[in-house]
């Protein structure tokens, strides 16, 4: 400890950030937008879809919720080639770089929380609404798109917001692929220099400062945002 | 996969692999697999007495009176909430030591099985924190006058908390607790960094070995599924048994 060497963690910060945070930031943003998208998709296929649809939406939501995110990282890593090759029609499987492998994934994992997230809130607006709107003349789905949905994301923002934060934590699980997100970069450097101690506790104090600005952020959204009832 | 077309390089399936004998030459690819989900299970076991006891004691202190009690109970809750598991367990692992005298930390890194040490003690201080918020959420659903209630019977604020208060919050909270002792399963997986030989770890030892990557997961991904449906059961069974008769289900 007498020896903890702050110049290592100086002389690396543009790799850290540029490379690592960059990777793991553009991968938060992105598997949180695909993941909302894709979660609202099965969200509404559950509540609305037909019997079948919706059993094998709700059996998805529940293998991927019942399955740890490293197991499934693997999963994606070994099994998007296969996937591509089958969706081609090449001859053998395809490579796929270490980012799209990993975004693919995160989006197919958390979309399935995402998607009880926007279940719960789809369920909490009044059914007299959806009602309101096929009496207006939209469509089941407009009336989705139109009256339903914009209520439910209001609602639902401080919790996807929190969801995303969890999020930002999970990608850190890439390093079993050996990816250079920010915890593979300190990693990298960590074990390269022999400095494991300064590069892990300055990316958890990264971590943590980013996470807890973060929700404190979402707190405060909180209240702004909440119906005085 | 799919599709066999002509001379199209696919995947080779292979499911009597898991009774072969594997290159470790102690079992079966099977046994190796067994093995690796009972490290999953021991360490998440002792992992959650951790959360449960540590959870508990902080999610009281965050409900009792005063400024400083809750103040450190929410300084716990914010210190293991907002670094990834993974960040956590190289701390414990490879920082942790270097904070002690030299002669403790020399013992504890030479300990056979650190990993599984680490994993247990790492993934219980970070689910206590989540056991925490739910404990302390609990409680403060319980309405006041049962507090009021211990107060005016002369119950002492210990007794009050082992006698009403925890009682009815540990009922309150069996699902979402029930969801956090399957979080703590899953996440024994994320230990795999540090060496521990659990069920992820070991279907993947089983694919780098065999290269039978696809059978190895399914096997993991099965064993993963009886438990959580196992651990959904046992809890709605541990719900009916403990309900208070009369007392509304929310």
């Amino acid at each position: 400890m007498s020896n903890f060497d702050f110049e290592i963690i100086g002389r690396s910060l543009g790799y850290l950030f540029f490379e690592g945070m960059r990777f793991t930031l553009t991968l938060t943003f992105l598997a949180a937008i695909g993941g909302v998208i894709l979660g609202t998709g099965l969200a509404i296929i559950r509540l609305s879809g037909g019997r079948v649809l919706s059993a094998v939406a709700a059996g998805y939501v529940n293998l991927v919720r019942a399955l740890p995110l490293v197991l499934v990282i693997f999963w994606f890593y070994f099994l998007v080639p296969y996937l591509g090759q089958w969706l081609t029609g090449s001859s053998r499987p395809i490579h796929v770089g270490g980012f799209a492998s990993a975004l693919i994934t995160f989006i197919v994992f958390e979309a399935a929380y995402f998607s009880e997230i926007m279940r719960a809130g789809i369920a909490s607006i009044p059914r007299g609404q959806a009602a309101a709107g096929l009496a207006l003349g939209l469509t089941p789905l407009q009336s989705m798109r139109y009256v339903i949905l914009p209520q439910v994301f209001r609602i639902m923002l401080p919790v996807l917001l929190t969801q995303t934060i969890v999020l930002f934590q999970d990608t850190s699980l890439v390093y079993v692929l050996s990816i250079t997100d920010f915890l593979g970069a300190a990693s990298k450097i960590a074990q390269r220099d022999g400095r494991l101690v300064e590069m892990y506790s300055f990316a958890a104090l990264v971590y943590f400062i980013v996470s807890f600005a973060a929700s404190r952020g979402v707190q405060r959204l909180r209240a702004l945002i909440a119906v005085p009832r | 996969m799919h599709r066999h077309q002509g001379r199209a390089v696919g995947y080779n399936w292979n499911w009597g692999i898991f009774w072969e004998q594997s290159p470790e030459g102690n079992g079966t690819y099977l046994d190796m697999l067994v093995q690796g989900l009972g490290t999953t299970l021991l360490t998440a076991a002792l992992a959650w007495i951790i959360a449960l006891v540590v959870g508990s004691a902080v999610g009281v202190l965050r409900t009792l009176p005063g400024r400083t009690a809750p103040l450190l109970a929410s300084a716990w809750i914010e210190l293991f909430r907002n670094m990834p598991l993974l960040v956590q367990l190289f701390l414990w692992y490879f920082v942790f030591p270097d904070l002690l005298p030299t002669p403790w930390a020399i013992w504890l890194k030479q300990l056979p099985n650190a990993s599984f040490v680490t994993a247990v003690i790492g993934i219980g201080f970070f689910m206590s924190a989540r056991v925490a918020v739910q404990i302390s959420s609990g409680i403060e659903a319980l309405p006041l006058g049962q507090r009021a209630a211990a107060t005016a019977l002369g119950l002492t604020s210990a007794q009050t908390y082992r006698y009403v208060l925890l009682p009815m919050a540990f009922r309150i909270i069996l699902p979402p607790l029930t969801s956090e002792l399957l979080n703590t399963i899953k996440n024994t997986s994320v230990a795999l960094t540090i060496g521990l030989a659990e069920l992820t770890a070991r279907a993947r030892a089983v694919q780098e070995f065999s290269f039978q990557v696809f059978e190895a997961f399914t096997a993991a991904t099965l064993a993963y599924l009886a438990i959580n449906l196992i651990a959904t059961l046992a809890a709605r069974w541990l719900e009916s048994r403990v309900r208070v008769p009369g007392y509304g289900k929310a």
